[in-house]
């Protein structure tokens, strides 16, 4: 269950010492995903959207507000304990943020290796998902070697090789054609009958009236539909 | 077992030559320190020993007469030392001998002068009894005879001593600290290098514990590597001080080079191991500290 109550969100300026001049990006969002619910999550460029999946994802704190992930409240978690919930929350990155200096099948293993799983098990589990992807054959290959689609496709392998239970996905169909974009959203939906909570920002509409489910529509960082 | 992957990337991050540069110069420092207060204080033991024990006795007329009317003062007074508990070798010093002290003061032929110079006896004093008591018994033999012991320079010898080790002491300090300095620069140097990298993987879970580890290890490794080279570099040099010393230590020059102190070999290993441990201490702070800016 993801939960949202009363959540704002300030970033600091640069050179600023307070947060109290700073604008709102996400002003006063209450909502709540159950577990193995989905969201699209859509609104114009600027409207928030990444925002708020940064705290879904805990890479920002609210400034005000009540946050619980997977049925944690997060406000009072150890740094440890804030690391291990975000183990069990899938992420795709707008910009996928792979690592350069390692292959595909060492980044695709990453999250798997941060958790200590036996490398019998990474090396099944990573294989059946490189496969699944169409990039088994350039699994020795660099980033910096695949065109922009591949690297998403390997940025979703990532986020899913670990059988989240929150998947964060932003803008996962970004890069890709339209085939690759269903073959995405067959193992997003796949993932989500099997249980993953599911949130996936995006601007295809189209998309949207393919895979109907609520929306969580943002605007000026206000929920302007929830359902 | 798990693969050993450099998630991190750092074995292009932290720089590979300088680091182990800057920890082995300031481990070679170290290594001298280390000699200099083991060197201070072998010398001042045994210039203390030296200085402590001597006993210097002038006895003036002392071809006259004793007091007791056998034989002269000089004669009176080497009995009276012969015959005290705790006093040894006792001797007069030649008339060559004292024309070697008195050089400096009254030219080549001292003894030759119209000057009453006093006789000069020399020996080495246990420090058991009282010197009072010994000097009224030698003024008694011989009335005007003064004795002196070397207790006033063997004290300047323990201050100047102190002085010396305090002083390497501190200079051990200061090289911890550069050498943490210098392990922390380059820490935030990789931290720097890696921002993008390490927002990731701490993004996708890993506990801080794990950064910090990473770099930790890897600082680890640099710094005992440049600890060993620096104090590897260091032992030659040793070598060649502890020969220049060799005269003071009371080493013959005939028996080769003199060998370093048993508490100094064992010293040289301590050194790489300090400077791992400075470099995992410090690695592992900065870092901490540097995560904590993270979400």
């Amino acid at each position: 269950m993801v939960r949202f109550e009363d959540v704002w969100l300030k970033y600091r300026r640069a050179g600023e010492a307070s947060l109290a001049a700073s604008p709102d990006v996400i002003c006063g969002m209450s909502f709540e995903i159950p577990d193995g619910g989905f969201r699209w999550l859509t609104g114009a460029s600027g409207a928030g959207k990444t925002s708020l999946l940064k705290l879904m994802y805990l890479a920002e704190h609210p400034s005000r507000g009540q946050i619980d992930i997977l049925g944690t409240r997060i406000g009072k978690l150890s740094r440890r304990d804030m690391a291990l919930l975000r183990r069990r929350i899938g992420v795709v990155y707008q910009d996928f943020r792979l690592l350069s200096h390692l292959s595909v099948y060492d980044n695709v293993a990453l999250p798997m290796r941060l958790a200590r799983k036996p490398e019998s098990q990474i090396k099944a589990d990573v294989t059946e998902l490189l496969r699944w992807v169409g990039l088994s054959q350039k699994h020795e290959s660099r980033p910096d070697e695949l065109s922009g689609g591949e690297q998403q496709r390997i940025a979703i392998a990532r986020a899913v090789v670990g059988r989240p239970k929150l998947l964060v996905a932003d803008e996962p169909t970004g890069n890709l054609d339209d085939d690759q974009a269903e073959r995405l959203m067959l193992l997003i939906t796949a993932l989500n009958r099997l249980g993953t909570t599911v949130v996936v920002a995006t601007h295809n509409l189209g998309l949207v009236a393919r895979y109907p489910a609520p929306r969580l529509e943002i605007a000026g960082g206000k929920l302007a539909t929830d359902g | 077992m798990a693969k050993r992957i450099d998630h991190l990337g750092l074995r292009s991050a932290m720089a590979d030559r300088l680091l182990p540069m800057l920890v082995g110069a300031m481990s070679f420092l170290a290594v001298l320190a280390i000699a200099g207060v083991l060197a201070a204080a072998a010398l001042a033991a045994q210039w203390q020993g030296d200085t402590g024990a001597a006993l210097t006795v002038q006895v003036p007329d002392a071809s006259k007469p004793a007091a007791s009317g056998s034989g002269n003062r000089e004669t009176a007074v080497l009995g009276v030392l012969n015959a005290t508990p705790g006093v040894t070798n006792a001797k007069a010093l030649t008339g060559a001998e004292l024309d070697t002290l008195l050089k400096p003061w009254l030219g080549e032929d001292a003894q030759n002068l119209a000057l009453p110079v006093p006789a000069v006896l020399t020996a080495s004093w246990s420090g058991a009894g009282s010197i009072t008591s010994l000097r009224a018994a030698l003024d008694e033999a011989a009335p005007g005879t003064l004795a002196e012991t070397g207790a006033r320079w063997a004290a300047r010898v323990a201050a100047l001593t102190t002085s010396l080790q305090d002083s390497a002491a501190a200079i051990l300090v200061i090289v911890a600290l550069v050498a943490s300095a210098v392990i922390a620069i380059a820490t935030r140097a990789g931290l720097a290098q890696r921002r993008d990298t390490i927002a990731i993987i701490h993004g996708l879970g890993a506990l801080d514990s794990d950064i910090a580890g990473r770099f930790a290890l890897r600082a680890t490794l640099l710094a005992g590597f440049g600890a060993i080279i620096g104090g590897g570099i260091a032992v030659p040099v040793l070598l060649w001080l502890a020969t220049l010393a060799a005269p003071f230590a009371g080493v013959l020059p005939q028996s080769g080079t003199p060998p370093l102190p048993p508490l100094l070999w064992a010293a040289l290993p301590a050194i790489p191991a300090a400077a791992a441990l400075i470099g995992w201490v410090t690695s592992q702070l900065t870092v901490r500290s540097w995560l904590r800016g993270l979400a």
